[in-house]
Formats: structure tokens, C-alpha cells, sequence
């Protein structure tokens, strides 16, 4: 008797097991909303605002999807993870889907068993210094003190560069990129090293921006974006296309302002298919034809996505660079929409 | 006619489970293991139906992969080819550094502080109450990262030293006091015939050899007293067996040391604390201190006022009734909390990362759990390391107890 009870409880384990792992779609329609992964905080990439909003490029990604998949780009719950917490938190079903600048790797789409669905930002990782240090050149750092937040590809990248060069560094290892902003600016450590594209958003937020250099040297190649648990590759296909849609979208010359007069039908095809006047694509994906338009219509295109938040007309600063489209000499390229 | 020689053989019913006090409580017993057992079988079962839904396994071949990360304070060998579990020593060493080093400031300021709150003082006793509730009430957390932040703040960076108008100096060119750590002269062997560590062992050695004849002198000393009534004075000679083989041993090795000094981009030589490892210490010390000096105190007041009272009318002083009657005593009461205290103080040691100390949590629970992704292994190793420590300052500090505890004949 005893033994057929443990039965009962190890198959009703499994069929639950086997259930958890069911339709993440279907989870995110039940729920109404979508649970998004983003950083504790990134100035232009994912950071509440004033009234308590989440605000930025990666944030914009996570509304663009909930706009396809739920009609409604508020409908996000936003998920703050540091870079300890994200994977167990992708991975155990707290969130849905990760937008949280976080590094394609070999062994995280392997061996951590996700799918990456894609690049938003082309990255790499460089160096900050006070510019009353002198130094000019990432070389010149032997003995330097690191800060450095801990649980990510940088720290890996770092110990790597230092090592090829033979020189010598002190990693002062920190949690978040706030806690890393104090130590800095008191003197803690010389130099912070993240992604280019954090040094930038962190410069940003700085006082006196204007005494601090990002080095020249980019010792990594960092392609950051979004990514979803392995195994469920329908969810996966949303989030894939929903930020080609952004991306193709500008390609195309679609943008938030006229995403409504051209979803009235183009002669041009492949816009058509996109916003759902020809063919059946939203259906294919689960959803329905206006899927893109809506997400279009919340957020912008990729290129207005940048330029609103971590363009050259914001506090941030970036240039557009790889992160161009192939048709400008960047590498932003989506697969057809047919 | 039957005779009854026996009495009739006992039947056992079922119902005597439930209505027979001899076995009622071994059914609910019974029942409950069961119970227990299921459920852990359910969740055990639940983790590995999981982890096989989601394609994971259970593996530890990843402690042998080159760990590829650096570590700022390593007591041993390490480097980020190092394999990950290298990188877990390194990090179970800086936890056991860190704990020692917390245990022993920690009883010797609560010690002092307990006795110092029973002090007839009304100012010192205030101020000892007002430390004790302050740093009891406050979570350890907070403290940790007063403390760093405190010190990153006050203290100056190495920048302030440099150039014609620093705004700092090195104490006496020999001590440098930056908001990264402390820096410190370092001795060393020049000419030695014992190079490096073992030099330090033949140091160590003469030492111990001090200490014994020490010891001898002694109790030399003590048969003199028993047998003559007079007890020869031998300080001088005590402070030369420790003094003059030291000094000898120290000159032939050609001591010299080596002063920190300013390179680059910080002091260079000498011995480095590093500000995580004081901020943590400290912290660490003074809030369980705050709990020790309430255990030492309470430990006080349970010794009756009769043997303080016998102790004065022998003619003890104050000092001397407290060390040799009240204390010896008090330990009774004092040492099962203080343990706890102590294991209280090694798990506290977790929160490190707060201030980039890097202990085991922050190399194994941290680093490579993040970089290998296998955060049940980890975690699971994780839980074995502080259970074997806990498990272990236990066994040792119910040694003590033993020893210290009231021995009834």
C-alpha cells in the first residue's frame, strides 16, 4: 500500500513537472501579462523613471512583445535581476522572456539550456578612467584596481585580457552597476569595466561626466539580447520575429507615426505581410495579423527605439556603429518576413 | 479440573493500537515518519522529474574545468587558469580567515563590554548599554555596509597620496592607511640559510622551544616554593628564554623588511589587509560582540552574590574576585550561547559579497555558479561546507564545555 502511494505521488510529480513545462504562450495569455527580466536599473536600458515606470531599450522589447502577444504594451510585469539571478530566474518560470543586456554565449545557449533569439545591441566590452589619471590605453593599466560586477562575461573577458597582456590588476568584484558607481566615484578602484554601452549609461548619470574616459580598447565581442528557456520553441518564434519585425520595420521605413496609414496596404509587399494586409503570418506565430503593427505602434522601430533612449540626442550618447542597419554598414539584418 | 499455571497468552488486536496507552504513541510515530518520508520523497522525485523536463542534470564534472575568473585575496596558489575547485578553497579559506579572525575580536570585546555594563560606573555603564542595543538591534547587513562605506569615504585613496601636493602621507613612511586597505611593512629572511615559509617554521620552532623551557623554568620554580616556602624570582630569566633565541634566530636569518611604497596605480610590497577583509571583520566583530556581552553578563549575574560576598571577606580585590571566583564560574552559563554566537558569526560571514569579500559564497555560490550555471550543484555544495563548519566549531566548543562545565563527584 505504501508503495503504490509513493507511486501516486512520483507520477503526479511528473505529470505536473511535464505540465510546467507546457505552452509558454498560453501561460502568458492565462496571466494577461508578460513577466520580463531586466536589469536592477541601467540608465536607457532598463531603469523606472520618475513616476516609477520602467523606461528603456530593453524595456522597449519587453512592451513590443506584450503588444503582439497581449495587445497591450502596458501588460508587463518588469523583473528586476542582477547578473547572479537572471538564469535561475529564466530557468525556474518566474519570467517569461530576458531582456537584460545579457552577453550570447556558446555555453549559456548550450549548457544553460536557453535560446537566444537574436542580438538588440552589438557590444563590447571597455574600460572607464578618471581622466586625471593620464592613462590612455587599456595596456598602460598593470597594478590597477578593477571594479567589476560579478557573474557576468566581463569578468571572464577581463581576467583573459590582463592575462594575453601580462599585466597585472586587483578585481574588486560588486553586485549591481549602483553599487559599482559610489566605489568608482570615490576612488575604491581605478577603472570600471563593463559593456561600452553600461560605461556610457553610467557616465551618463555621473556629475561631471566630462572627467571620465572609456579607453579605446574593446577586448570582447558582447551581442546582447533577448533570450527565452530551451524547449519551447513556439514562444520563441514570438519573441525571434518580434524583434525582427522591429528591426525589418525600420528597414522597411515603418515607423510608430505612420505604422497605421501603412497597415492600410502599400505597394510594397513585404511591409504588407508584416502589418497583416497580406498573407497569414500572425497566424502562423499563434497570434493574430495585427501582432506587428501593435508592436510597432507601442514602441517605435528599432531605429526610434535608439535613438529615444540611448541615441546620440540623450544623456547616453551612443552612436548607432554595428548597430546600423546592413544596409548602413552595421550588422542589423532581419530574415525576410515571407 | 484444568489447571492454570500460565496466565492466558496475551492476543494482540489491532484496535490496541489506537485504545492501548503501551502503543498508542508508537502508531502516531509510525505514521508520522511515514508522512515525513513521503514527503520527501515527493520533492526529492519533484527535483529530478524537473530537472529531466527541463534537460538538466545533476553533474560535478565542471569543479575540474579551469575556472577563468581572478580572486583579489587568495591564500594559496590561484590563478584564473586554476580549476573552479581551487577557486572553492580559495573561497572556503577567506571564509575560515574571516570567521577566526571575527570569533576572537568578537568574544574579546564582548567579554569586555559584558562585565563593563555590570560596572559601578554609571558613565560606562551607559555607554555600554547604548552600544549593546545599537548593534544588537541593527541587522549585520547594515552594518557591513556602513562600515565600507565609512571607510571608503573617510580614508584616502591612493590618488591622495600622489603628486607634489598630496593630500595624504604613510605614517612614518612604513604605514598606509587607504580607503583600499591597509598596508603594512612585511619582515623577511635576506640571507637565511631556511628561504621563505621555512624560515618562518624555524622561527616558530625556537618559539615552541622557548615556551617548554619556559614551562620547565616553572615548575621548577613551583617545587622550590612547595619544598622551601620561597619562590625564586625568575622573570629575568624567563624574558631572556623567550628574548635572546628569538633575537638569535632572527639575525642569523637577516631579518629585513620590506615597506609598502607607491607604484603605479597603488602601494606596491608590504602587507596588504584589503579593505573588504577589515570592513567584514569588523562588522562582523563588534554586532556579535553586542550578543556575546549579553551572554557574559547574563553569565555574571547568575553567580550568586554569596561568593562575591566570600571572595571580599578573604580580602580579594574587586579585579581578582572577578577573574578567579565570578568568572571561572560564569564560563558554566556563558559557553552554550556563546556558541551559537559563534556559529551565528560564520554564517553571517555569507553576506561578504556585500562588500566584494570574496568567501566561499561569493567564489562557488557566486562566480561559478553564475559562469557554469550548475546552481544546484553549487548550492548543494555550499549547504555540505557551512553544515561540516557549524558541525565542527560545535563539536569543538562542547569540548570546552566539557572541561569548563560543573564536575559533580
Amino acid at each position: 500500500m505504501k508503495k503504490t502511494v509513493f507511486l501516486g505521488a512520483l507520477t503526479v510529480a511528473g505529470l505536473a513537472a511535464g505540465a510546467a513545462a507546457a505552452a509558454t504562450l498560453d501561460d502568458v495569455k492565462a496571466r494577461g501579462k508578460l513577466n520580463c527580466g531586466v536589469t536592477t536599473g541601467l540608465v536607457g536600458f532598463a531603469a523606472p523613471d520618475a513616476n516609477g515606470n520602467w523606461d528603456g531599450f530593453d524595456v522597449g522589447v519587453c512592451r513590443a512583445i506584450a503588444a503582439a502577444v497581449l495587445g497591450d504594451a502596458a501588460a508587463v510585469e518588469f523583473v528586476p535581476t542582477t547578473g547572479k539571478t537572471r538564469f535561475t530566474a529564466l530557468a525556474s518560470g518566474e519570467i517569461d522572456v530576458l531582456a537584460r543586456n545579457t552577453t550570447w554565449t556558446f555555453s549559456r545557449d548550450v549548457d544553460l539550456k536557453f535560446d537566444f533569439l537574436g542580438v538588440n545591441y552589438y557590444d563590447g566590452q571597455g574600460f572607464m578612467v578618471p581622466k586625471s589619471l593620464g592613462v590612455s590605453s587599456a595596456k598602460e593599466l598593470d597594478g590597477a584596481t578593477v571594479c567589476i560586477q560579478t557573474g557576468t562575461t566581463t569578468e571572464l573577458n577581463l581576467a583573459d585580457f590582463f592575462r594575453a597582456n601580462n599585466i597585472s590588476y586587483e578585481p574588486v568584484p560588486i553586485e549591481t552597476n549602483a553599487e559599482a558607481q559610489p566605489l568608482y566615484l570615490e576612488g575604491a578602484c581605478d577603472v570600471y569595466t563593463t559593456d561600452a554601452s553600461g560605461l556610457a549609461a553610467t557616465r551618463a548619470a555621473f556629475e561631471n561626466p566630462q572627467d571620465h574616459v572609456v579607453l579605446p580598447e574593446i577586448i570582447s565581442k558582447e551581442p546582447l539580447g533577448p533570450l527565452v528557456r530551451h524547449g519551447d520553441n513556439d514562444w520563441g518564434d514570438i519573441v525571434r520575429w518580434t524583434l525582427n519585425a522591429l528591426i525589418a520595420a525600420e528597414e522597411l521605413g515603418v515607423t510608430s507615426a505612420n505604422v497605421d496609414e501603412m497597415a492600410g496596404g502599400t505597394n510594397n509587399p513585404e511591409i504588407n505581410r508584416l502589418l497583416g494586409t497580406e498573407g497569414t503570418l500572425g497566424e502562423m506565430l499563434g497570434l493574430d495579423k495585427d501582432w506587428a503593427r501593435r508592436a510597432i505602434k507601442s514602441v517605435g522601430n528599432y531605429g526610434e527605439l535608439f535613438e529615444r533612449n540611448i541615441g546620440e540626442n540623450t544623456p547616453i550618447g551612443l552612436s548607432r556603429g554595428l548597430n546600423a542597419q546592413w544596409t548602413n554598414g552595421g550588422l542589423l539584418y532581419s530574415p525576410p518576413f515571407r | 479440573m484444568a489447571t492454570y499455571s500460565d496466565p492466558p497468552a496475551e492476543s494482540f488486536k489491532l484496535s490496541q493500537l489506537i485504545n492501548d496507552t503501551r502503543y498508542r504513541s508508537y502508531t502516531f510515530q509510525v505514521i508520522a515518519l511515514i508522512g515525513i518520508m513521503l514527503l520527501l520523497g515527493y520533492l526529492i522525485s519533484n527535483l529530478i522529474n524537473n530537472l529531466q523536463a527541463a534537460g538538466l542534470n545533476i553533474s560535478y564534472q565542471f569543479l575540474g574545468e579551469p575556472a577563468g575568473y581572478d580572486i583579489n585575496q587568495r591564500l594559496i596558489e590561484y590563478s584564473s587558469q586554476s580549476t573552479h575547485f581551487t577557486a572553492a578553497i580559495v573561497g572556503v579559506l577567506n571564509t575560515l580567515l574571516v570567521a577566526v579572525l571575527g570569533c576572537a575580536m568578537a568574544t574579546v570585546i564582548g567579554v569586555v563590554v559584558g562585565v563593563l555594563r555590570l560596572s559601578r560606573n554609571w558613565l560606562i555603564r551607559t555607554l555600554m548599554s547604548v552600544y549593546v542595543e545599537i548593534f544588537r538591534n541593527v541587522p549585520v547587513l547594515i552594518w557591513i555596509l556602513i562600515i565600507m562605506a565609512v571607510f571608503t569615504a573617510v580614508l584616502p585613496q591612493p590618488r591622495d597620496f600622489r603628486g607634489a601636493n598630496a593630500t595624504a602621507s604613510m605614517v612614518g613612511d612604513m604605514f598606509a592607511f587607504t580607503g583600499r586597505g591597509f598596508y603594512a611593512p612585511m619582515p623577511y629572511f635576506e640571507t637565511g640559510f631556511a628561504q621563505g615559509a621555512a624560515g618562518w617554521v624555524v622561527v616558530l620552532a625556537v618559539l615552541v622551544g622557548s615556551w617548554l623551557a619556559a614551562r620547565a623554568l616553572g615548575r621548577w620554580a613551583a617545587r622550590t616554593q612547595e619544598a622551601t616556602g620561597q619562590r625564586p624570582t625568575t622573570w629575568y630569566i624567563t624574558a631572556a628564554l623567550w628574548l635572546v633565541p628569538l633575537a638569535v634566530v632572527l639575525y642569523v636569518q637577516g631579518l629585513a623588511w620590506e615597506y609598502p611604497a607607491l607604484k603605479g596605480f597603488n602601494f606596491q610590497g608590504g602587507i596588504f589587509a584589503r579593505a573588504s577583509l577589515i570592513a567584514l571583520w569588523f562588522a562582523l566583530s563588534i554586532y556579535t560582540a553586542a550578543f556575546i556581552a549579553e551572554n557574559v553578563r547574563a553569565g555574571i549575574l547568575a553567580i550568586s552574590k554569596g561568593q562575591t560576598e566570600a571572595a571580599a571577606s578573604l580580602g580579594l580585590r574587586p579585579n581578582r574576585i572577578m577573574n578567579l571566583v565570578v568568572l571561572p564560574q560564569a564560563l558554566r552559563v556563558i559557553i552554550p550561547p556563546l556558541i551559537s554566537q559563534y556559529l551565528n558569526l560564520t554564517k553571517n560571514s555569507s553576506l561578504a559579497i556585500a562588500v566584494g569579500y570574496m568567501d566561499i559564497t561569493g567564489t562557488l555560490g557566486g562566480i561559478t555558479l553564475n559562469q557554469t550555471g550548475r546552481a544546484i550543484e553549487c548550492v548543494l555544495l555550499l549547504m555540505l561546507f557551512y553544515l561540516t563548519i557549524s558541525l565542527a566549531i560545535s563539536a569543538v566548543m562542547n569540548v570546552y564545555n566539557n572541561a569548563v562545565k560543573l564536575k559533580e563527584r
